[in-house]
C-alpha cells in the first residue's frame, strides 16, 4: 500500500503562524512583568503554563484511551491528539522557570518557613526541593515517552495495519493510562495542592484528571468544528462522530460536577478545621462569586444545553458549548490555585486578577497552539489505514453500509 | 371471507438493499411505514425519517419529577416534619440533600424512559398483522423487512406492490 497523500487543512498553517506571533506578544508582556513584580510573574506563569499543559496531557490520555476502545470519536481526531501529546517535551522545558521561582510559589521550599512551621516540618520527607524536581522529571519522562512511542507506532500503521504492532499499541496504552493517572495525580498534588501545604484532599488528583480530560475534549471539539469546512476533515467528520464527542462532553461535564461535589460534601460533612479552610476561602467574597459562576456556567448551563440531541450532532453548535467549557476550565483552575498562590496557604486573600495572569494564559495559548500546529503538519491528518476512516473518506461506494 | 389488508411487506436479503429502499420509499412520499431488522439500524430510521420520538420529553419530565420529589421529601422530613439537630448543622442541610435527590432524578428518568418507550410503542403487543406473513420470523435472524401500511394516503395495492418489487424486494400481503 502506498503512503496516502492527503491535503493538510490550510487553517493549520495560519494557526501555526498566528499562534507564534500572538504567543510572542503576550509572553513578551509577561517577561516585562518579571521586572515589575517578580512574585506575581511566577504566579501568573504557573497558572498559564498549567492550563495548556492540561490540554496536552489530556490529549495523550484520549489518544491512549482510543487505542484501547476504538471508535470514530477518537479515530478521526487521533492525529491531533497525538500531535498535542508530542508538545509535552517542550512543555517540560517550559517548566524550568517554575523551578527558578520555587521560593515565590511554594512556602515549603523556604527553609526559614519550614523551621517555624511544625506541620510543614512533618511533611519534608515528601515536600523538599530535590525530590520535587526528581518527581517532575519522572512525570515528564513518562508523559513524553508515552507520547513519542504511541505517536510513532500509530503513524507506522499508516503504511499498513500490522496486527502485532496494534497489539503492542494496545498494551502500551493500557499500561500507559495507569501510569498517566498515577503521575497526573502526583503532579496535581505537587504543583497545585502543595501551594497550601497544610491542606490535603485525596480527591485533588481526580479533579485534575477529570478537568484536563474535559479541557482536551473541549479543545478537540472546537478544533474539529473549525476544520470541518476544509478537506479532508469535511468528509471525515460525520454527525454521528460529532454526536459521540458531544455525549463524551456531557459525561465529563457531569463527572466534573460529581468529583467536585464529592470533595465538597466530604469536607462539609466532616466539618473539621484541617479541611474546611479550602472552602471557607473559596466560598466567600469575590471567590464565592467565582464559585457560583462555575456552578452555573461550568455545569448547569452546559449540562442543560448538552441534553439536546440536535445540538450534540451539529459541530459548530457543539463547539460553542466546548468553547465555553474551555474558558470555564481556565476559571476553574484560577479558583483552585488562585487563592493559595496569593496567600501561600496562610490566611485569606480577596479575589484579585492581575494583567499578568491574562498575559500568561494567552501567551502560553499562542505558543502551545504554534507547537501543536507544527506537530500536526508533520504527519497525515487522518489515520487512513484504519478501515473505518478509509470508508468515510472514500465515500459510500468505497464501503458497504457501516452497521454498528 | 377475506380479511382486510394491513399492508404490503417487502423482504430484502441485505441491509444495504433495505437502506436504499428506505430512501426510495421516503422519496416516494410514503409516511405510514415501518422496518423490521435483526439488529438496530440507525440508517433505516434516518432514511424513513422515523426518529422523532416523544420519549426524551417523558424522560425530562420524569427527571424533573424525581428531582422535585426527592428534594421535597428530604426538605419536608428534615425541616418541617421532624427537624433534628445533627452536629449543629442547619435543618435545611442542602449539601446532604443533593445525592439522594440525584438518585431519585436518575431513577424517575430511567423509569420514564423504559415505561414511556413501551407505552408509546404500544407494548406489550402479543399480536401484530405482520406475524401472519410466512417467514416473517427471519426478521430476527437474517432478513430485512419493510412494511407500507394500507392506511397510508399514497397506498395503492397494485402500484405500491409494483414500486416495492422494483426496489428488488419479494412482496407479500399482510392481512389483519
Amino acid at each position: 500500500m502506498s503512503t496516502p497523500t492527503m491535503p493538510t487543512p490550510p487553517s493549520l498553517g495560519r494557526l501555526q503562524r498566528n499562534g507564534l506571533a500572538f504567543g510572542a506578544v503576550f509572553l513578551l508582556g509577561l517577561a516585562v512583568g518579571f521586572f515589575l513584580d517578580r512574585h506575581q510573574f511566577f504566579r501568573s506563569y504557573l497558572f498559564g503554563w498549567l492550563f495548556w499543559l492540561g490540554i496536552a496531557v489530556g490529549c495523550l490520555g484520549l489518544a491512549m484511551l482510543n487505542q484501547l476502545t476504538g471508535g470514530l470519536w477518537g479515530l478521526v481526531p487521533r492525529r491531533f491528539h497525538e500531535a498535542a501529546a508530542r508538545t509535552l517535551p517542550t512543555m517540560a522545558v517550559l517548566f524550568v522557570p517554575v523551578l527558578l521561582g520555587l521560593g515565590s510559589l511554594y512556602v515549603w521550599s523556604r527553609p526559614e518557613v519550614v523551621a517555624a512551621d511544625e506541620i510543614i516540618r512533618s511533611k519534608t520527607a515528601y515536600l523538599n526541593v530535590p525530590f520535587f524536581v526528581a518527581r517532575a522529571a519522572l512525570y515528564f519522562a513518562v508523559w513524553s515517552g508515552l507520547a513519542l512511542l504511541v505517536s510513532r507506532w500509530s503513524t507506522q500503521q499508516d503504511g499498513g495495519i500490522d496486527p502485532a504492532r496494534a497489539g503492542r499499541l494496545r498494551g502500551v496504552s493500557g499500561v500507559g493510562l495507569v501510569a498517566l493517572s498515577g503521575t497526573t495525580t502526583f503532579a496535581a498534588i505537587d504543583w497545585g495542592m502543595s501551594l497550601a501545604p497544610h491542606w490535603f484532599s485525596t480527591m485533588y488528583g481526580v479533579l485534575f484528571i477529570v478537568g484536563w480530560t474535559l479541557s482536551a475534549l473541549s479543545f478537540t471539539i472546537v478544533l474539529m468544528a473549525r476544520l470541518s469546512r476544509e478537506s479532508p476533515m469535511s468528509e471525515a467528520l460525520q454527525p454521528g462522530t460529532v454526536h459521540d464527542l458531544g455525549k463524551l462532553l456531557l459525561a465529563f461535564t457531569m463527572l466534573w460536577a460529581y468529583v467536585n461535589f464529592s470533595q465538597f460534601l466530604i469536607v462539609w460533612s466532616g466539618n473539621i478545621s484541617e479541611e474546611t479552610p479550602f472552602y471557607v476561602q473559596r466560598m466567600h467574597g469575590g471567590w464565592g462569586v467565582i464559585a457560583v459562576v462555575l456552578l452555573l456556567f461550568h455545569f448547569a448551563l452546559p449540562f442543560a444545553l448538552l441534553l439536546s440531541r440536535p445540538l450534540k450532532r451539529h459541530a459548530r453548535s457543539l463547539a460553542i458549548v466546548a468553547g465555553l467549557m474551555l474558558v470555564m476550565q481556565l476559571v476553574d483552575l484560577y479558583w483552585l490555585i488562585g487563592p493559595d498562590l496569593l496567600t501561600q496557604g496562610r490566611g485569606h486573600a480577596p479575589l484579585r486578577f492581575h494583567w499578568m495572569d491574562l498575559a500568561s494564559a494567552l501567551g502560553f495559548g499562542g505558543l502551545w497552539l504554534f507547537l501543536f500546529a507544527r506537530q500536526v503538519r508533520t504527519r497525515p491528518v487522518l489515520p487512513l489505514a484504519e478501515p473505518a476512516v478509509r470508508a468515510l473518506v472514500d465515500g459510500p461506494q468505497g464501503a458497504e453500509v457501516v452497521t454498528s | 371471507m377475506t380479511r382486510p389488508l394491513y399492508g404490503l411487506l417487502a423482504e430484502f436479503r441485505s441491509p444495504g438493499d433495505l437502506v436504499r429502499a428506505a430512501h426510495e420509499v421516503h422519496a416516494g412520499g410514503y409516511t405510514k411505514v415501518d422496518a423490521y431488522t435483526p439488529y438496530p439500524m440507525e440508517e433505516v430510521i434516518e432514511a424513513l425519517h422515523l426518529g422523532h420520538s416523544h420519549v426524551p420529553k417523558l424522560v425530562l419530565a420524569g427527571g424533573v419529577a424525581g428531582l422535585a420529589g426527592g428534594w421535597g421529601l428530604q426538605y419536608w422530613t428534615s425541616v418541617i416534619d421532624y427537624p433534628m439537630n445533627i452536629g449543629g448543622r442547619a435543618f435545611n442541610a442542602w449539601p446532604a440533600f443533593v445525592v439522594p435527590a440525584f438518585e431519585t432524578t436518575v431513577l424517575f428518568a430511567a423509569l420514564a424512559a423504559v415505561l414511556g418507550m413501551m407505552a408509546l410503542n404500544g407494548l406489550p403487543q402479543p399480536y401484530h398483522p405482520v406475524f401472519n406473513v410466512p417467514g416473517f420470523a427471519t426478521a430476527s435472524r437474517d432478513r430485512f423487512f419493510l412494511c407500507i401500511e394500507a392506511a397510508d394516503p399514497k397506498f395503492d395495492r397494485e402500484a405500491t406492490g409494483q414500486f416495492l418489487r422494483g426496489l428488488g424486494a419479494e412482496v407479500t400481503e399482510a392481512e389483519e
